[in-house]
């Protein structure tokens, strides 16, 4: 490993202060990939700043308007808490996929997105359920849709000495649903070779779809909304026909490469399944 | 580099130690505490092996830095027996045959631990679910799955 200084402030502002510091400095939530990337050369610092003491990054609460998650707060609190509040399930699923129990303890939400992979299994149930990301620096902060947070593979628009401080979710009408899907070749602990979440609005006395968000992972160099396969269901009265060219749709959101976990050819094909899957889960749920 | 004077409860046991920024968890618990039933597997949170509860939540401690640990509650597969008499949860593994050659074993015992206090009966597919994070090169996991049933029913007869 580098050989890094450790700091754990207790403030937000202490925080501000290490980060605007000079040298390569590391924010760290739960470490889960910050460590392994110091280990194995991919990532270099002079500091690592903890920022699991600081209350403000912490915060985990449903209210009038929506969802406050802290950057800090771990997949397994996320995972909880939307398996009891809300109607947030594609998230309450994707926080349960993110490597093993023991890093979901650990993991924090704001670190899946902040690591910006894009097979990170929280971030489609994140844009589906139109996100907010909220940053802090030294110089202010600023609020960013989380659609427009990715740069590419690993990277996000936060610049030097700016962290994200929390996610805002909005509240969902009672009326709609979402899910999360990723294909892996085994059951559990992997990366996804693809990923879709779903969200719909369904109104109940005509059951045309007032609303439709659908969000791909491991596809693209950064996660991505298929807005082709959203206008074209918003409207409709869903049957099969409806769907099947939905995921039709979905798929030319897609720029996938071939790589080891599959080729692009196949990741388009998951795609299409997977956003069918994702569909028919959402209306089992609204039934 | 610098040094970082933490003060940590291990096993019930409070200590003061002068860790550097640079060290895991792991490494405090097996070089600097001589508490080597922790096992270092594949250092990168895949395999299980290191396994440990911080303030009660199972961790993987190759991933977790030293001075992390400051103010924490740590356990250890040596804190699970007291005064040598087996946990539930480890009688379990042992009539079980829920190990050969042991090496994932602590692991194991420490995510059940957590597991089975989370959820106290959890199905065949949960626990398989659950204990994903640890890898058995061994068993081919059906012995490790019978000793969590076996456990899970010993402990809701205690």
């Amino acid at each position: 490993m580098p050989n890094f200084d450790y700091e754990a402030p207790t403030s937000l502002a202490s925080a501000l202060e290490l980060l605007a510091r000079p040298g390569e400095i590391s924010p760290m939530a739960g470490g889960t990939d910050v460590i392994d990337q110091l280990k194995n050369n991919r990532r270099n610092a002079d500091l690592v700043v903890d920022l699991k003491r600081i209350p403000d990054l912490l915060v985990l609460e449903s209210n009038g308007s929506g969802l406050r998650i802290g950057s800090a707060v771990s997949c397994t609190e996320v995972h909880n808490f939307t398996a009891e509040n809300g109607n947030y399930s594609a998230l309450a699923e994707s926080s349960e996929l993110v490597g093993s129990v023991h890093i979901q303890n650990r993991a924090s939400i704001g670190g899946n997105v902040c690591n910006a992979a894009p097979s990170a299994d929280t971030i489609p149930s994140l844009l589906i359920h139109e996100a907010v990301a909220h940053t802090a620096s030294a110089s202010g902060e600023r609020e960013i849709p989380l659609i427009d947070f990715f740069a590419g593979p690993g990277q996000t628009v936060l610049q030097k000495g700016e962290i994200l401080k929390e996610l805002g979710v909005p509240t969902p009408s009672a009326n709609t649903t979402s899910a999360y899907l990723r294909f892996i070749p085994r059951n559990e602990m992997d990366i996804a070779v693809a990923g879709v979440g779903s969200l719909i609005e369904v109104d109940p006395s005509s059951d045309v779809v007032t609303k439709a968000r659908i969000a791909l992972a491991s596809v693209a160099p950064t996660p991505v909304r298929a807005y082709a396969a959203e206008e074209f269901l918003e409207g409709k009265n869903i049957d099969v026909e409806v769907i099947a060219k939905t995921a039709d749709l979905a798929v030319e959101a897609t720029v996938p490469i071939t790589d080891v976990r599959g080729s692009a050819e196949y990741r388009k094909e998951l795609i299409k399944v997977l956003t069918k899957r994702t569909l028919n889960i959402c209306l089992e749920r609204l039934a | 580099m610098s040094k970082k004077q933490i003060k940590t409860t291990v096993n019930g046991v409070e200590h003061e130690i002068l860790v550097d920024s640079t060290w895991t968890l792991l490494e405090t618990l097996r070089v600097h505490l001589n508490l080597t039933g922790t096992k270092e597997g594949c250092s990168n949170g895949n395999c299980g092996a290191c396994t440990v509860m911080v303030d009660g939540k199972s961790s993987c401690s190759c991933l977790v830095l030293a001075p992390e640990a400051d103010g924490r509650e740590i356990t250890t597969v040596e804190g699970l027996a007291d005064h040598g008499h087996l946990t539930p949860v480890q009688d379990a593994f042992v009539d079980n045959s829920g190990l050969q050659c042991g090496f994932c074993t602590p692991g194991f015992m420490i995510a059940t631990t957590a597991l089975l206090d989370q959820n106290p009966h959890p199905t065949e597919n949960e626990i398989r679910l659950k204990l994903a994070g640890n890898l058995c090169r061994c068993t081919g996991y059906d012995k490790i799955v019978r000793s969590v049933q076996d456990a899970a029913d010993r402990l809701s007869k205690a």
